[in-house]
């Protein structure tokens, strides 16, 4: 059979790249020199690296389609590339044994992908491939034959609302800011992603970062504005780089610069990285560190759409709301409406991660059920365990028990149930997972990212981090319940910023569902999970115990003593509980409790 | 113009006025730690929340502005405990010494402790520890007693321009830095240490030299330049123990390291307090009236012999205007030359 057109498609995302992405796609570029079917069938042969496409537990992940055939391979190593190129590629027969199984279509299935149908398909570092796709065809059609109004209409009628967390609609913001007639406005594209376990924005940035543009020539265009900025972390230096590029070439095209589509209009493109600070995605300190000050948030009113960036109006876009807008001009708010609930239209990218089979990141349908996303998307949880709960928001967030599994995920229900939707973390918690423990975990990286400014984040989440600390050492005090509720509710009415305002949400959500976890820790000194160390007991099960002196060796501390084929014992005052004896028992004589 | 109604009495003010600055007007306080009213807004402590009819949760008066119709409560039990726990935390990161404290007894945060009866803290913990270090002659930077209100901050920046210190690190490590941290070198004015709300900045020249009570308050004006500032001298047994300057004088209570640190002369024994006319090689003290006459004898001579022009002026930055004036008006028409000038002309 006569080739017409072979692609190959490797996946150069930070995790591909992690996995050996380039040496793959190297190995492909040389095995395909060198097989003679370039010579055969030229440009029609191509390689491309391309982004993220949300299953990164699988990497390297290669699509491999011959006239729009395609087979998706997994977990492919450059020493592989070899037998693919030669018995799938120029022999037709695909190596079944390396491609992607059922898990890998059912974690697609129930997927909608707006923000993401690019990535994993386009090369980012292409701007024809993105042209190609119909990029910047919809900012072209606004540039010429659209009014900002229009264009702010069809944003509200989209019902977009913004990705970062806090779920504003995007139109609205955009109107506010067209509303306020100055010389100078501008768009900041936030791209300081910084909970723990998220990398929504980093995806899209490295998969696609052209519709991230798009989207800010839109939002420019509507709001009228002629600079905008990304605010993007210096610890996504891949990101980084891809953005870069992406600006340069949008300039050399002439969609960025001046008279930009033949139009009038002027805008340009900067991109600040911030230096790791989390409360920089805080839209007030995001300002501030643009503008070379320490990032501390301020009050609000007035709003950055009134006052922002160099105290002109400004309009601060997450990097997932700006990379839908390009697709929602392209295909109509009426389109993207049709996704999602009545109040919480499109889709969401979720990071998927925790004790979930199929850790990645995925887009959703808003509304989707917690059942769908976890079992039919995730896999189901990590060895046949039982799930604990769904930590949505990060640090900011809260956690779902088990038992609401059919809650349907969107802005309305997530706050509801005392949790929010965030920028997109999603943390599986198993039966192994001490949610006083967690909890604790948020509380630090809260209290450490504080920004110094404001009392109650500053000294309040301390002394909250303190009290978790003695509840999960076994100092705990019945009062102390009483207490973390006091005051997390303090510290959340009085705090400056959403930082401060939300910190305590991962303690109180837990303490309200999962109350009896605490009170284990404090009055009965023990952690269910068998995670809070200071609470284990490590002891000899004397009639299981073989003395084959596994555990007396494994153990750092020297506190096991016994001779041989008689039961050891453990000195529990000088046992560190590292667990080591558990661990190596082949017995199961070490008990744990 | 706006009206509001704050704690239900009415009050018209301009659009840019605060609440605060509304509630001022009413004499109605409340209470703040991080706000000065010379400097921009900061609404770090968060004790001045207020509830706004409408507003979801509390509002800090420092940095709201005002809006027609708006119905501020600054007072309710709500309130109260919300402050109060705000208090509780700030003390739980200080040290409880106020018995040796130099600031104490125009300490903000004693006051407030005071007002909301603080003396058992619910959320006693870790307390920040660090070496006093600064080897300048002047400020006493005491960074455990800090409450990082930012005041030092911003009266560097927006006032003096200077901008020494600002905020580092995060999170309960938050402090109050130098550049790099290296010791404090920067002009020594003493804003900082004029604006601080508690004992973190004080100034060493007048440490255990005694607190307030017992010392008058002398109002007078810095004798350094011609700028005159007004300043206060805090006198206790005819010894000045330090120098401030309120905020209701012309210079709004603003002063540089002379006019703040420089007062020790005053008491110096090698002070000239008498004339002295140099008799056979040597100064001998005389008399004002024995020293004039000698000046004016010996002018007098000098310019019948020599001309008036060989007679010159020279005058000093440390007079009043007044003074100066009367000098060149002496040089000129009493003695007839222009030969007159003054140290701060170049």
């Amino acid at each position: 059979m006569q080739k017409n057109n072979i692609e190959i498609r490797v996946c150069m995302g930070t995790g591909g790249i992690a996995s050996g992405g380039a040496e793959v796609l190297d190995a492909f570029r040389r095995e395909i020199e060198s097989s003679g079917i370039r010579a055969s069938v030229r440009e029609n042969c191509s390689t491309h690296r391309v982004g993220c496409r949300g299953l990164c537990a699988k990497d390297v992940l290669v699509d491999v389609a011959i006239d729009d055939e395609k087979v998706t391979y997994q977990y492919i190593k450059p020493d592989m590339v070899s037998r693919i190129v030669k018995e799938h590629v120029l022999e037709n027969t695909p190596v079944t044994e390396w491609t992607v199984g059922e898990e890998y279509h059912n974690f697609h299935k129930k997927q909608v992908k707006v923000v993401l149908s690019d990535c994993g398909r386009l090369d980012p570092e292409s701007i024809d491939d993105y042209i190609a796709a119909d990029g910047y065809e919809a900012a072209r059609n606004v540039f010429t034959s659209w009014t900002p109004e229009q264009v702010i209409a069809e944003m509200k009628a989209s019902g977009l609302r913004g990705r970062g967390g806090a779920g504003f609609p995007t139109g609205t913001k955009w109107e506010l800011a067209r509303a306020n007639v100055n010389d100078d406005k501008y768009i900041v594209c936030n791209a300081d992603e910084g909970d723990p376990g998220a990398f929504m924005d980093r995806a899209v940035i490295e998969g696609n970062p052209h519709s991230v543009i798009e989207g800010m020539l839109i939002g420019a265009f509507a709001i009228g504005s002629k600079k905008g900025y990304v605010y993007i972390r210096a610890e996504y230096p891949l990101a980084v780089d891809r953005l870069r590029l992406a600006i340069r070439e949008a300039t050399e095209r002439g969609f960025l610069g001046k008279k930009i589509f033949g139009s009038e209009l002027d805008f340009e493109i900067a991109v600040k990285l911030g230096a790791g600070a989390f409360v920089c995605g805080e839209e007030t300190a995001l300002i501030a560190s643009i503008e070379g000050q320490r990032g501390m948030p301020r009050s609000k009113p007035p709003f950055p759409v009134n006052k922002g960036l160099w105290q002109k109006p400004t309009v601060i876009n997450n990097v997932e709301t700006l990379a839908n807008i390009p697709y929602i001009m392209r295909k109509g708010a009426t389109w993207f409406a049709s996704y999602g609930t009545e109040k919480s239209k499109g889709t969401k990218v979720f990071a998927l991660t925790g004790k979930i089979m199929n850790t990645g990141l995925i887009e959703v349908p808003m509304g989707i059920t917690l059942q769908e996303i976890i079992y039919d998307i995730g896999g189901g949880i990590e060895g046949g365990k039982k799930l604990k709960a769904v930590q949505t928001g990060g640090p900011s967030g809260g956690c779902i028990p088990a038992d609401m599994l059919d809650l349907n995920v969107d802005y309305e229900s997530l706050a509801k149930v005392g949790s929010i939707v965030g920028s997109g973390g999603m943390i599986v918690l198993n039966e192994d997972d001490c949610m006083v423990n967690m909890a604790k975990y948020f509380i630090q990286f809260t209290q450490e990212e504080s920004c110094g400014k404001c009392v109650p984040c500053r000294v309040g989440t301390k002394r909250l981090l303190e009290i978790m600390e003695r509840v999960t050492t076994g100092q705990g005090k019945e009062s102390d319940l009483e207490l973390l509720e006091a005051l997390s509710a303090s510290i959340k009415v009085t705090s400056l910023c959403g930082l401060g305002q939300t910190a305590p949400n991962p303690v109180l959500s837990t303490l309200k569902y999962f109350r009896e976890e605490f009170e284990a820790h404090i009055r009965d000194k023990k952690c269910p999970a068998k995670v809070c160390k200071e609470l284990i007991i490590y002891s000899v099960i004397e009639d299981a115990c073989k003395g084959c002196g596994a555990c007396l060796r494994a153990c750092p501390a020297g506190a096991i003593t016994g001779e041989k084929k008689k039961p050891h014992r453990i000195d529990p005052e000088i046992c560190i509980r590292c667990g080591a004896c558990f661990d190596v028992c082949k017995f199961k004589s070490v008990g744990r409790d | 113009m706006v009206k509001i109604t704050i704690d239900g009495r009415p009050i018209e003010v301009t659009e840019s006025t605060t609440i605060l600055q509304a509630a001022k007007l009413l004499n109605i306080s409340i209470p703040t730690l991080c706000h000065h009213p010379k400097l921009t807004p900061f609404g770090g402590c968060r004790l001045c929340i207020v509830e706004v009819k409408g507003m979801p949760k509390p509002v800090t008066a420092c940095t709201t502005t005002v809006s027609n119709g708006m119905e501020v409560t600054t007072y309710s039990p709500y309130l109260e405990e919300l402050r109060k726990t705000v208090l509780e935390l700030i003390l739980s990161d200080h040290p409880n010494d106020c018995m040796v404290c130099e600031q104490a007894g125009s300490c903000k945060l004693q006051d407030l402790a005071y007002d909301y009866g603080i003396r058992e803290n619910r959320y006693e913990g870790e307390r920040r520890i660090y070496p006093n270090r600064d080897g300048n002659p002047f400020i006493e930077r005491d960074l455990e007693k800090c409450i990082l209100c930012g005041r030092c901050v911003k009266v560097c920046d927006e006032v003096q321009g200077v901008e020494a210190i600002d905020f580092g690190y995060r999170g309960f490590r938050s402090k109050i830095c130098t550049n790099y941290e290296e010791d404090l070198e920067c002009e020594f004015c003493g804003q900082c240490v004029s604006v601080c709300p508690t004992g973190a900045l004080t100034g060493k020249q007048w440490k255990k030299k005694g607190r307030k009570g017992g010392q008058v308050e002398v109002e007078t004006t810095c004798p350094y330049c011609g700028t005159g500032c007004n300043i206060t001298a805090h006198v206790k047994e005819n010894e000045i123990l330090k120098i401030t300057s309120k905020e209701q004088t012309w210079n709004e209570g603003w002063l540089c390291v002379k006019g703040r640190f420089g007062y020790r002369f005053v008491q110096s024994p090698e002070r000239l307090k008498r004339p002295l006319i140099k008799r056979n090689g040597k100064f001998e003290e005389a008399s004002w009236d024995e020293a004039l006459d000698h000046v004016a004898r010996r002018l007098s001579e000098i310019k019948e012999k020599h001309g008036a022009d060989s007679i010159g002026g020279l005058s000093s930055a440390r007079c009043t205007n007044e003074e100066n004036y009367a000098f060149q008006k002496l040089i000129r028409a009493g003695i007839g030359t222009n030969n007159v000038d003054h140290c701060a002309r170049l």
